[in-house]
């Protein structure tokens, strides 16, 4: 892997590669095709908030028009479940079918084998590391609150 | 004793502490008299013809089924497949540390008429358990084995009628009757596996395995003693989900026209009649008290959007979410959605009372 940032999430050192892009939902995303298509991904900053994942599915299909935002699966980990959402508006192309049946490479290799899905997008506003590095020192501390405020 | 069939339903995921309770669960059974163990594929997903289903039919008799479904959601799962029983008293329950509280639901429960109400029910009792009601092996044997005895107080009862002592014969007879209606029930044996009976008798023989076929589906289930027959949901669902049966009454006619993940028809439901066993909101899943997920919901972190709508307004947002995923025209607020949702007025709209009552609320009193 090539050059990559790191952000403290407390002990934890998480890093994350430069030679792709953001979103704020917590998944990578790199340009395929001169960016016709994007390849998406936890960034290491979601797999460390799930720990191990046991479990992955997802509520749209190949070919479906996704608006940003839009629910299009849900998983669960040892530590917490979560809808998953759309980073993007676009058309899914494709799903990592090694997930499906063994979702546990997100946590071995969440940049390579443990990608997500595929989609083709025209328009893009994901960040690049530099300024996801600053989105996460923003959003850190609300992280944290959400998590206690869900345990107590 | 009187055997007792014990079905355990596996789940979805790969979570191996789940699995590990599952595996533990039947060893533990598999060495109780009287138990006979089936394990099949998670309940939800499946089919009506399926292998797993048509075993679970062919057991007429008093039936426990432990599933990682909330009780109420499986109980229905299994009535929508005729597998009908009386709802079986289960102590171990999910969310014991709030069991003191009387809830009923809050909701003003009126007098109108339940399609339960029409329909004869078996004598049977089926129980319903949720896995996530303990992760002790040792919980769930108990609550079998308390079951187990309660269900068979009934055939101490007639014995005790019986003057004197029955003959070994007589007893057997009595226990495995032989011209029980229960025809595929493991103790109507017939006189050929009777001669075989040593050999059913190895633990390994009471458990039954049958494998999944058939991926994950995804529809609602009615709950039947909340189901007042009034048709809304009919009415809202523009994929032909639901049907009406021939004494009239609404019922899930195409379960696999339903779109994965919307969960919009429960939202609608007046009397909250619709489960989806899957969603992860623990209403919508059919638990019975407003219990907290155990695990923490990131899905605020990752991305879900911030929303202040209604119920009815969230249902007819996911509906046109699938109508756009289905190629078709959105429809809003405009079809099937009952008069007096939109009649309501709308809540963006404040009066004063809700100005007051927002400062009452910021006294800290």
């Amino acid at each position: 892997m090539s050059q990559s940032l790191t952000f403290m999430m407390g002990e934890y050192e998480a890093t994350f590669p430069v030679d792709r892009h953001y979103a704020k939902n917590h998944m990578w995303g790199q340009a395929e095709d001169n960016g016709a298509t994007y390849r998406f991904g936890f960034s290491a900053y979601a797999v460390r908030l799930l720990q191990d994942v046991y479990f992955l599915d997802w509520c749209v299909d190949v070919n479906d028009r996704l608006e940003k935002q839009q629910e299009i699966g849900s998983i669960e980990s040892k530590k917490a479940e979560s809808s998953l959402y759309s980073p993007l508006a676009g058309h899914l192309i494709e799903f990592n079918q090694l997930l499906l049946g063994d979702p546990s490479y997100i946590n071995t290799s969440p940049y390579e084998e443990g990608w997500l899905f595929r989609m083709q997008s025209k328009t893009s506003d994901l960040l690049d590391a530099s300024s996801y590095m600053e989105h996460l020192k923003d959003v850190w501390e609300v992280t944290q609150r959400t998590i206690k405020g869900q345990l107590n | 004793m009187k055997r007792i069939s014990v079905v355990i339903s596996q789940g979805q995921s790969q979570n191996p502490t789940k699995r590990q309770l599952e595996e533990e669960l039947i060893m533990a059974l598999m060495i109780e008299p009287g138990i006979d163990v089936t394990v099949v594929p998670n309940l939800y997903d499946l089919k009506t013809e399926s292998t797993a289903l048509v075993a679970l039919q062919g057991i007429t008799d008093n039936l426990i089924v432990v599933s990682w479904l909330y009780s109420r959601a499986a109980h229905w799962l299994l009535d929508r497949n005729d597998i009908r029983g009386q709802e079986g008293t289960v102590l171990l329950t999910y969310g014991d540390e709030d069991e003191d509280q009387d809830d009923e639901p809050p909701e003003e429960s009126s007098d109108a008429d339940r399609v339960v109400d029409q329909r004869p029910v078996p004598t049977r009792r089926v129980y319903c358990l949720d896995f996530r009601a303990s992760t002790t092996t040792d919980d769930f044997v108990k609550e079998v084995k308390r079951i187990h005895s309660e269900t068979s107080a009934q055939v101490v009862d007639l014995m005790d009628w019986v003057d004197g002592t029955p003959s070994e014969d007589a007893l057997k007879r009595f226990q495995n009757p032989t011209n029980s209606t229960a025809l595929d029930h493991p103790s109507a044996t017939t006189a050929e596996e009777t001669s075989d009976l040593s050999k059913s008798n190895s633990p390994l023989d009471a458990v039954r395995r049958i494998d999944a076929e058939g991926g994950r589906r995804w529809y609602p289930v009615i709950d039947f003693s909340r189901c007042t027959n009034c048709m809304e949901c009919i009415d809202f669902c523009l994929f032909g989900v639901y049907g009406i049966d021939g004494q009239e009454t609404i019922l899930v006619e195409q379960p696999d026209n339903c779109r994965k993940g919307c969960p919009a028809c429960s939202r609608v439901c007046p009397e909250n009649a619709i489960i989806f066993p899957q969603h992860k909101t623990p209403a919508i899943a059919g638990a019975d008290l407003a219990v907290g997920g155990l695990k923490i919901d990131l899905s605020k972190l990752f991305g879900a959007p911030e929303k202040k709508e209604n119920a009815v307004e969230a249902a007819a947002r996911e509906r046109d979410e699938q109508l756009m995923l289905a190629g078709r025209d959105v429809v809003g607020l405009d079809i099937g959605i009952a008069k007096r949702h939109t009649d309501q007025p709308d809540p963006a709209e404040r009066d004063d009372l809700d100005d007051l009552i927002d400062e009452l609320e910021d006294f800290d009193v």
